[in-house]
């Protein structure tokens, strides 16, 4: 039993690296532009799907493909927030929600009818590594290590570079940032596209170990939830540690319960913090 | 407060009620003249529910400003008890839909209480989740079925006079609801009560300060809002026959919904209905274009998208800020 547990809390953990940048993605667009991205889920789909298709048509590695299928993700973001978000940036927030939702029936619209909705399977193995009772595929492992490359790239990024310094500016304050020259318009399409490619990459990862079908990508985002509201919303290091923390409840859960609960497990979570504390769990500022 | 203390009588002297009432009573009538009577019941069915369901969505999206995207849990919810009630304890349909419509209720009160505290995307995020969590409770629940669900006995159909009496029994009552749908989202709006929904949707904070009790309100509304769908669901699912996790949630009817609010005119009355009769006679010549029938969603998607961001105030919403006289007729 203990055995088990350790395993699956160690497979949970490396998923948990992959859920939290798709969160991370959703988290940055929040934080910069007050927008809940319903579209978040679909552009994880779509990654999946250019992993698969480089893989199974070109035989591309998916580890070759995933800088591809992240530039991919960020031309679309840039694009979504040109046409569906940038109209509606200072209108209430059913505007912002309906507009990202309806780019999502767009996508989930053409894919179907592009994919159909037939699960597909990338079937590439790197073979797996076992310490004492845990035994990990190598592609768990390496999906952890790149979503930690990831994180680390955004936030050199954010931090040391200029274009990094004005999204920072924007988010805090959008107005000051324009009096000081700093073109916002450009700005949030940038970090629109950013949140995306976030996605697109999560959703590419989880490629290389899970099936899915054009309409997987609505579980993700509702974990993705789940991880902003755990970490607090607007803030994307706490995202990637609220990803981590799904990650181990996923891997525990499955030792006391049957595994179709948990979705119902993460909703019931998920709207406890946002009673008890809506600033998340490591909750910064709101 | 008097919850429907409105301007006294005069509300019953409103052309935009009457216009309303008379366009639902036309469209539930139609299959009565029609030549093929059983395919007119069929597709006056779907608008009638579609108008039901948008309707009640609309006191809470159009009145109160809070999108629920996943409202149809309370179909879904309403349609099990219902149903569960009719087969297994082989009770008449009325307390089924009494049933449906208590549960719905309840459900919502309970929600309401627990996640309206959270404001606006907040609430949002909330709903996403509630349709996602009942269908898996509903697959592991053993009673309702789990994951095959439940189908009602043949024989159940005798007491109402035969299987064609009872569809038509089911449409009657459908047609009944829908009106009733339609006079309630009416008072609602003219009532004190939607004085304080608007006002929270314009700004919550600030109808506060004014003395509207904004939790109370909220869960009022949200329970108006899913009492019908719940009793919707028990006359849909009577008339279906049988009933299975996949076919009471489906996440799509709940965005379908919203599209058709949106896209009548969130708010207003009229939009609803007409968002919903138009939407749903769009959907059903996509469905059989060869071209679009595949990308039904996408085409809707670009509906709302446009809706959205160029006419944000719907098609009854546009006319009455376009032509101010016609705000006499459409409520």
């Amino acid at each position: 039993m203990l055995d088990f547990i350790v395993a699956s809390l160690a497979d949970g953990l490396l998923l948990g690296f992959v859920y939290g940048i798709a969160a991370m993605g959703l988290s940055l667009i929040w934080g910069v532009m007050d927008v809940i991205n319903l579209s978040h889920g679909p552009i994880m789909a779509l990654g999946m799907f250019g992993i698969y298709f480089a893989f199974t048509h070109l035989g591309l590695n998916p580890y070759v493909t995933l800088p591809l299928v992240a530039g991919g993700g960020l031309l679309l973001g840039v694009l979504i927030y040109t046409v569906a978000v940038h109209r509606i940036i200072n209108a209430p927030h059913l505007s912002s929600l309906l507009a990202t939702f309806s780019v999502n029936m767009i996508i989930i619209g053409l894919g179907t009818a592009a994919f159909t909705t037939s699960p597909r399977n990338v079937d590439f193995s790197l073979g797996s590594v076992s310490l004492g009772p845990i035994t990990l595929p190598w592609t768990r492992v390496a999906a952890a290590l790149a979503a930690t490359l990831v994180t680390g790239l955004l936030y050199l990024f954010l931090y040391r570079t200029r274009t990094g310094k004005s999204i920072r500016a924007v988010t805090n304050n959008r107005a000051a940032a324009e009096l000081m020259g700093i073109p916002s318009s450009r700005v949030l399409a940038l970090a629109f596209g950013l949140g995306t490619m976030l996605a697109a990459i999560a959703g590419g990862l989880i490629a290389t170990f899970f099936p899915f079908t054009i309409l997987a990508g609505g579980t993700y985002q509702l974990r993705s939830f789940v991880i902003c509201v755990l970490g607090g919303l607007g803030n994307p290091l706490g995202a990637l540690i609220g990803g981590l923390l799904l990650g181990a409840l996923e891997g525990i859960i499955p030792a006391f319960m049957e595994t179709s609960w948990v979705p119902a497990l993460e909703f019931v979570l998920f709207v406890i913090i946002l009673l008890v504390k809506p600033s998340g769990l490591l909750g910064s500022k709101t | 407060m008097k919850p429907f203390a409105g301007t006294h009588g005069k509300q019953w002297r409103n052309h935009g009620l009457w216009l309303a009432l008379a366009i639902t009573a036309a469209v539930a009538l139609w299959p009565t003249l029609a030549g093929n009577k059983a395919y007119a019941r069929e597709v006056t069915f779907t608008i009638l529910k579609a108008v039901a369901l948008a309707s009640s969505l609309n006191i809470l999206l159009g009145y109160t400003g809070y999108v629920s995207f996943g409202h149809i849990v309370f179909f879904g919810l309403g349609g099990y008890v219902g149903f569960y009630l009719l087969s297994v304890h082989s009770l008449p349909l009325y307390v089924a839909v009494l049933a449906g419509a208590l549960s719905a209720g309840l459900l919502a009160f309970l929600l309401g209480k627990a996640i309206l505290r959270l404001r606006g995307a907040y609430f949002a995020l909330a709903t996403i989740g509630v349709n996602e969590a009942a269908r898996s409770f509903i697959k592991n629940f053993q009673p309702f079925g789990g994951p095959i669900g439940m189908t009602l006995n043949f024989k159940a159909y005798q007491a109402y006079g035969g299987p064609s009496q009872a569809l038509w029994i089911a449409y009657g009552s459908m047609a009944i609801l829908t009106l009733a749908v339609i006079l309630v989202s009416f008072l609602i709006r003219t009532s004190r009560f939607g004085l304080s929904l608007m006002a929270i949707r314009e700004n919550e904070d600030a109808a506060e300060v004014m003395g509207v009790v904004a939790p109370n309100a909220k869960t009022w509304a949200y329970v108006l809002s899913a009492v019908f769908p719940g009793m919707v669901g028990v006359l849909f699912f009577f008339k279906n026959g049988n009933i299975e996790p996949g076919d009471a949630f489906v996440l799509h009817q709940s965005i379908e919904t919203i599209v058709m609010v949106m896209l009548g005119g969130q708010g207003t009355v009229l939009g609803p209905l007409l968002g919903a009769a138009a939407y749903q006679r769009l959907r059903g010549l996509l469905l059989v274009s060869p071209l679009f029938k595949n990308i039904q969603l996408t085409v809707a998607g670009v509906l709302l998208l446009v809706i959205i961001l160029f006419v944000p105030a719907g098609v009854v919403g546009w006319l009455r800020s376009r032509f101010p006289r016609l705000r006499r007729v459409l409520e």
